[in-house]
């Protein structure tokens, strides 16, 4: 009982990492560079747009559905690991 | 055949699937009738979370404003897509994991108390019932423009397929209804969107195409429209007008208000396990990214479009879309200086600025209307925003059909959120208001009865917000964001991450929320709305934006006051425990 105990803290702890890290790229990819920086990004030509506008009109976008599918990605294994250890 | 009789056809076609696909998926069961027996492909759910969330507001209004907002537009884009980065990492997988039927459920639950239960019902209805206000607006504009039948008709129409397949089907008939309205609503957004794309820079891919050089000048698009812009006295299109600070916080309200909308967070309670609520959120995004990033595509076309085929050009010769929406009263032109040309400029040409129409015809054969003059600016025209995507495949003067078909995806846009809001409305009402706080006892035949039941009520009132709209209907969409932001995802948040907030906590926390961007809003839109501007607000921030403050003084008052108040129950400890395990 302990030992499982310990594994729910573990995979809550894990859970909340990943959780930070990505929510951190979401806040740089929309507020960092579509909002806060967008001025400094817009001296920048990508493809026939400002940087910083392509940022807050597309590329945040892009960013936000690639965010959910490496969580997806991470959490399938962590809940593996997570069975797996239970099995144990 | 005529734009109209095609238009006929188109809607008559997607409203019969419709039908037949809800008769096809009756529920029988309130777990059908609430979450479709949880047994929703995540693909599925994707695409129906992507119809319910993208409104009459996405389809219609949505590249309108930004092509009149240019950079400052990305407040919707980001802010009506980050919010599923929130949903599917804080909170979709918890309460798929809780496995109740709806919001208030887990609120009344988590914070043991039926008051909890009941102030998240309140918050509930009324982001809900904002929202359909919006959508029976879209409603009537495309059956006034296309159909030709009076509003208060097309009205009556959309209510009744609406009830058809709510009250039979449920969530069940709802969910795959909605997915064939995806399929109609994203195909009737993009054929137009690829053909302005390839008229005017010869690139197929709107989303490369807004970026892309001019087809018979060697000039970038966005360039050559921020030249444009500035000749006439406007603020290049790329460049930000709003204070950096608003746009953050109008972002983020709109970020928070959509991880807290009831009726897209119910979607997750579909899906079979924990696992499949990620992949739903994932794949909703992409569905719905598909139109977002084709939406700056469209504003930006529509705008250089606008601005080439109307801009110093006579009224006599104007295009005939500019005197059609001219008929149905959401453009007016008039003459400033007496020379029988259009002109743009910036600022509103008429004070008050919505046209009140005259019955007679001026000196070129233009509406006249009542309004005073605008002295302090040569702008002539009056276009309301909502018309843009409407009308943009006749600026761009594509075929007919394609003009019906944007016609039928915006009635699917608007019906299949309509329909996901009254569920979720009519659930919390025979759910948790009559089932679980004031009449625990009925069967569940009999709360199958009153979901229905509550169905009709809801449906007629929204009917009625179409027929006689409360003339807010677009400063309101302000409340539905705030609100959920500043209410309803502070309480599902806390809930899961922290074990400390206890009933106490959640309940004050609500109720400070709610009443703080209540007030802020009501002041500034409905009681002062002569002192709605910047240097009069709360450090800038405007009304729209008021709920991302609202949130964190929800987040403060609940932490506060559950310091001070008993611990929460073990029990509760536990079932928190419970939702944080795959």
């Amino acid at each position: 009982m302990t030992n499982s105990n310990g594994n729910v803290d573990q995979y809550w702890k894990k859970n909340i990492q990943i959780v930070t890290i990505l929510l951190s790229i979401w806040f740089l990819a929309s507020f960092g560079f579509g909002i806060i920086f967008v001025n400094h990004l817009d001296q920048i030509n990508f493809f026939g747009f400002k940087l910083g506008f392509w940022f807050a009109q597309q590329g945040s976008i892009l960013i936000f559905v690639a965010i959910i599918f490496i969580y997806i990605r991470l959490m399938k294994k962590l809940d593996q690991d997570f069975k797996e250890e239970i099995d144990d | 055949m005529s734009i109209q009789s095609l238009t006929y056809l188109f809607v008559g076609i997607s409203f019969g699937l419709y039908i037949f696909i809800a008769i096809k998926s009756r529920a029988g069961s309130t777990h059908e009738f609430y979450i479709a027996g949880k047994g929703v492909h995540p693909v599925a759910n994707g695409m129906a979370t992507a119809a319910d969330w993208m409104s009459a507001a996405s389809f219609i209004s949505m590249a309108g404003l930004i092509s009149f907002m240019g950079r400052d537009g990305a407040v919707y884009l980001m802010g009506w897509t980050g919010g599923y980065v929130l949903l599917a990492l804080l909170l979709a997988p918890y309460l798929r994991k809780f496995g109740q039927y709806t919001v208030p459920d887990f609120i009344g639950t988590r914070y043991y108390s039926n008051t909890a239960r009941v102030v998240a019902v309140l918050c509930l209805i009324i982001v809900s019932f904002t929202y359909v206000a919006g959508q029976m607006r879209g409603v009537g504009i495309v059956f006034s423009r296309f159909l030709e039948v009076e509003i208060e008709t097309g009205v009556i129409i959309g209510m009744g397929i609406v009830f058809f397949y709510a009250v039979l089907g449920g969530m069940k008939g709802i969910t795959y209804t909605q997915v064939a309205q995806y399929c109609v609503l994203i195909f009737a957004y993009l054929v137009p969107a690829i053909f302005i794309s390839i008229l005017i820079t010869g690139n197929p891919i709107p989303q490369f195409g807004f970026g892309d050089r001019l087809i018979d000048q060697d000039i970038y698009l966005l360039e050559k429209l921020d030249l444009i812009m500035t000749d006439i006295g406007f603020k290049p299109y790329t460049s930000g007008l709003k204070e950096t600070i608003d746009v953050f916080c109008i972002t983020a309200a709109l970020m928070l208000g959509t991880a807290g909308l009831p009726h897209v967070i119910v979607r997750f309670f579909t899906v079979p396990d924990v696992a499949s609520a990620r992949r739903s959120a994932g794949y909703a995004l992409i569905f719905i990214a598909i139109l977002y990033t084709t939406a700056p595509a469209v504003s930006t076309f529509a705008r250089y479009n606008l601005l080439e085929s109307t801009h110093d050009v006579s009224y006599q010769e104007a295009p005939q879309w500019f005197k059609n929406w001219e008929d149905i009263g959401l453009i007016a032109w008039r003459d400033k200086n007496n020379d029988g040309l259009i002109q743009y400029a910036s600022g509103n040409a008429f004070d008050p600025v919505k046209p009140k129409y005259l019955d007679s015809k001026g000196e070129f054969g233009e509406r006249v209307i009542a309004n005073n003059s605008q002295a302090s600016s040569g702008n002539e025209v009056y276009i309301d925003r909502d018309i843009m995507v409407l009308a943009n495949p006749e600026i761009a003067e594509l075929p007919p059909w394609i003009i019906a078909l944007v016609a039928a995806g915006a009635l699917a846009a608007a019906l299949s959120t309509a329909a996901g809001l009254l569920l979720v409305i009519s659930a919390s009402v025979s759910h948790d208001l009559i089932k679980k706080t004031f009449a625990t006892n009925i069967t569940e035949k009999k709360e199958l009865l009153y979901a229905r039941f509550s169905v009709l009520i809801a449906v007629i009132i929204a009917g009625l917000f179409g027929i006689y709209p409360p003339g807010f209907v677009a400063q309101v969409v302000a409340f539905a964001f705030g609100l959920a932001a500043a209410t309803l995802f502070p309480a599902l948040l806390l809930g899961i991450f922290t074990k400390k907030i206890n009933k106490e906590g959640a309940i004050s926390g609500m109720l400070a929320g709610l009443i703080f961007t209540l007030t802020y809003i009501v002041y500034f839109k409905f009681m002062h709305p002569e002192l709605n501007f910047s240097s009069n607000w709360l450090w800038g921030i405007s009304p729209e934006g008021i709920g991302t403050i609202g949130m964190v003084i929800n987040i403060s008052v609940s932490l506060i006051v559950s310091l001070v108040t008993r611990k929460t129950p073990d029990e509760i400890r536990d079932l928190v425990d419970q939702i944080r395990q795959p």
